[in-house]
């Protein structure tokens, strides 16, 4: 059997520039640093990126954005980020957002090979503006597109060589979704563990939605605790 | 105890024993605190936690657990974890008892605007749209005036709606106030205020109770 495992720069060098890239995450956990440090050093840009948020100022997928490299940043929030919010407010940054759990649908959506995701959720919002509206019974409705992107960066705890992953605690946030949800689906891990010792019922994402496995050798201060959340 | 305490210590006592609270960022985190250790509420943190206790003390933290908001929490016995898709269906599909929200506005009928004010703060909308619109009880803790003194509390919102008529409760440092399908009653004043000072603060009509109103 073929292992999935592959250095960082060989799993993260086929993304051109134009790129849609999922980036898993909410906040510190889940989110894949070193993926997005390969993605920043080989150069790719106008990149269109997903994300439930956009990381806090000068971390992870943020560094991208300020690096220029982001044409479009798909998100729910981003209120600990005010670099990038700023950036948003002159223009520097086309951001869409969606109410967080509507857009892990569009994800799950996408992933699960549907075309949408039609909801009530922000009909009496200035969201219904720019929606399509639909009617479901007799009901007015949201139509949400379901999303896919050309890559996913997954961050997991534990993988194997057949792309079997576990994540661990709040880390899990949007990183299964998107794991179904892009054509080439790059899964980093804190420790490569032997074929057959995770245990079937355990396993978060099955190895089918995984096409590479990136070991990382030391997790790098971004992963660590955040000295400004501590009480 | 500051404004903001009082504020969450009445709001906890809205909560149930036993029911699944979500809690939004701000003065309704503090709520946490005055829960009974013996109410039996679960905690629903929305990226993916169920069954969250207080933040962590200093030198505990664990890297892989955060609440929302980015803090440093501590989960309790029988807590369980779980991926955005399945946080939501908890709060869309009808099993989310109860979640505590601030407020920008709040109108006569329960509209809540909170998550944007054109031109000034836009950071986007999170899970407030979805927690507001879907939780089987929306309670709002917040302050009864904005920071430039104007009432928070009005007829209509001016602001864009995060969801329309979903407020069940206000509580505020001065008032604790039910929307009614009648319009908003008074169900208690805070021990330092008066009615004259709730009314001269409030931009809609409360019906007030038979008799003395209450105290908190």
């Amino acid at each position: 059997m073929r292992s999935k495992v592959a250095s960082v720069e060989e799993a993260v060098g086929r993304i051109r520039d134009g790129a849609a890239v999922m980036v898993g995450g909410f906040g510190v956990p889940g989110t894949p640093f070193t993926l997005v440090d390969a993605l920043l050093e080989q150069g790719a840009r106008d990149l269109t990126l997903v994300k439930n948020e956009a990381n806090e100022d000068g971390m992870g997928v943020s560094k991208l954005v300020e690096a220029g490299r982001v044409r479009k940043i798909v998100t729910s929030h981003l209120g600990l980020n005010a670099t990038v919010i700023g950036m948003m407010n002159r223009g520097e940054i086309e951001v869409e957002l969606h109410p967080q759990g509507i857009l892990a649908e569009k994800i799950r959506a996408g992933g699960a090979g549907l075309l949408g995701v039609v909801t009530d959720v922000g009909m009496d919002t200035i969201l219904r503006e720019s929606r399509r509206v639909v009617s479901v019974n007799g009901r007015d409705a949201i139509f949400e597109p379901a999303l896919r992107a050309d890559f996913a960066l997954i961050h997991a705890a534990k993988g194997d060589g057949l792309g079997n992953l576990v994540y661990e605690k709040s880390a899990r946030n949007f990183n299964p979704a998107m794991a179904t949800a892009a054509d080439t689906v790059i899964a980093e891990v804190e420790s490569l563990v032997e074929i057959g010792e995770l245990d079937p019922d355990g396993i978060h994402t099955p190895g089918p939605f995984v096409d590479h496995v990136v070991v990382l050798e030391k997790l790098s201060r971004e992963y660590g605790i955040l000295e400004h959340h501590v009480l | 105890m500051s404004y903001k305490e009082k504020i969450a210590a009445r709001a906890a006592r809205e909560i149930r024993p036993g029911e699944v609270l979500n809690l939004g960022i701000g003065i309704p985190t503090l709520v946490l605190r005055y829960l009974p250790e013996d109410s039996g509420v679960l905690v629903l943190s929305e990226n993916g936690i169920a069954g969250m206790g207080p933040r962590c003390v200093r030198g505990d933290e664990d890297r892989n657990l955060i609440d929302a908001g980015g803090s440093y929490v501590t989960v309790r016995r029988g807590a369980s974890f779980f991926d955005s898709v399945l946080s939501f269906s908890l709060v869309r599909g009808g099993r989310l008892d109860v979640t505590v929200l601030g407020a920008l506005e709040v109108s006569r009928t329960g509209d809540l605007a909170n998550w944007i004010i054109p031109g000034k703060f836009a950071p986007g909308i999170g899970g407030g749209m979805e927690l507001a619109g879907k939780a089987r009880r929306v309670l709002i803790a917040t302050t009864h005036t904005a920071r430039d003194g104007r009432p928070k509390i009005l007829e209509e919102c001016t602001l864009p709606l995060t969801a329309k008529g979903c407020v069940d409760t206000i509580v505020t440092e001065l008032a604790v106030i039910d929307v009614t399908p009648q319009g908003l009653a008074l169900r208690e004043l805070a021990e330092e205020t008066t009615l004259e000072e709730v009314k001269s603060k409030t931009d809609a009509p409360l019906l007030l109770p038979q008799g003395e109103v209450p105290r908190f």
